[in-house]
């Protein structure tokens, strides 16, 4: 996979936290998935097509996206329920939008399609095709989560 | 800008809806409608007088640029300044939306700063300006 594909996702995930929900994350390294579990709770995925096609997905695990959507609402949430499964399509919508426009300016235009939703323990995620899973994982103060990107060679 | 003016907001995404009235609120709008949909905007412009529209792109029944396409092509419509706040940040979506009639446009994710600015440029400014996109890089849009 074309590692070129990969900074602008995790440019728009820092900056999507940041702004909506006021949290600083940090990324660490970058590594090959060789599974389908998600490391989260919930996850958001989004089907893109273009020069290249693929898959990003973003898995939160539960004390991160209460803590996210919190902060985004200015409202504690106590509980994974519909309105934590809908704040994780829209960040996933806001993170494929920023890493588009990225990559459109870098001349490789991407169409998404609307995010799907999973929400439970232990949960598989499948990308659209099968070539490398690469995930970069993330930290906050208030807990982990995973952005994994997959596009076709 | 007038802060007694009516204002819709249409996005599918119920939180968002309170996202952006928190928004427009702590500016100091005082009258704000939402809808959830393109359809449900039009029945709320066919009942009461709407002076502002803000509104996602991506939407179920009918989308922003539908609703869009609409309102500028209703006589009794086409005047209200209309501005897209979407996800959509690439530059070929925000020539698009402007091709269509779009007075400004707000990319997701956003600050408070930033939508006052951006409406301020709708209304506070004499000289016309262009729309552009914005949130290049990290932090502030």
């Amino acid at each position: 996979m074309d590692v070129m594909l990969i900074n602008p996702f995790i440019n728009a995930t820092l900056n999507v936290l940041e702004t909506m929900a006021f949290i600083k994350a940090r990324a660490g390294k970058p590594y090959l998935k060789n599974d389908h579990m998600a490391s989260g709770d919930v996850s958001g995925v989004i089907g893109l097509i273009g020069e290249v096609s693929g898959t990003i997905s973003c898995s939160f695990t539960e004390k991160s996206i209460l803590a996210i959507v919190s902060n985004m609402l200015g409202e504690e949430m106590k509980e994974m329920n519909d309105e934590i499964k809908d704040a994780v399509g829209e960040i996933a919508n806001m993170i494929s939008g920023q890493a588009r426009r990225e990559l459109e300016e870098m001349g490789r235009p991407l169409e998404a399609a609307i995010p799907t939703v999973i929400m439970g323990k232990n949960h598989s995620i499948t990308h659209m095709t099968i070539s490398p899973i690469m995930a970069i994982p993330f930290s906050t103060e208030h807990g982990e989560f995973t952005i994994e990107v997959c596009f076709e060679e | 800008m007038d802060l007694n003016m009516q204002v819709l907001v249409v996005d599918d995404f119920v939180q968002m809806r309170r996202i952006l009235r928190d928004v427009l609120k702590q500016i100091g709008f005082r009258n704000i409608a939402d809808a959830e949909d393109g359809l449900a905007a039009i029945r709320v412009l066919k009942k009461q007088k709407i002076e502002l529209i803000l509104a996602d792109w991506n939407m179920p029944n009918m989308t922003g640029l539908e609703l869009l396409k609409a309102v500028r092509n209703d006589e009794s419509l086409k005047s209200i300044p209309f501005v897209m706040v979407t996800a959509e940040a690439q530059e070929s979506a925000v020539l698009e939306a402007v091709q269509a009639g779009a007075t400004n446009y707000i990319v997701k994710p956003f600050t408070a700063s930033t939508v006052e600015e951006k409406l301020k440029d709708i209304f506070d400014r004499p000289a016309p300006r262009k729309p552009r996109p914005e949130g290049r890089g990290r932090g502030e849009l």
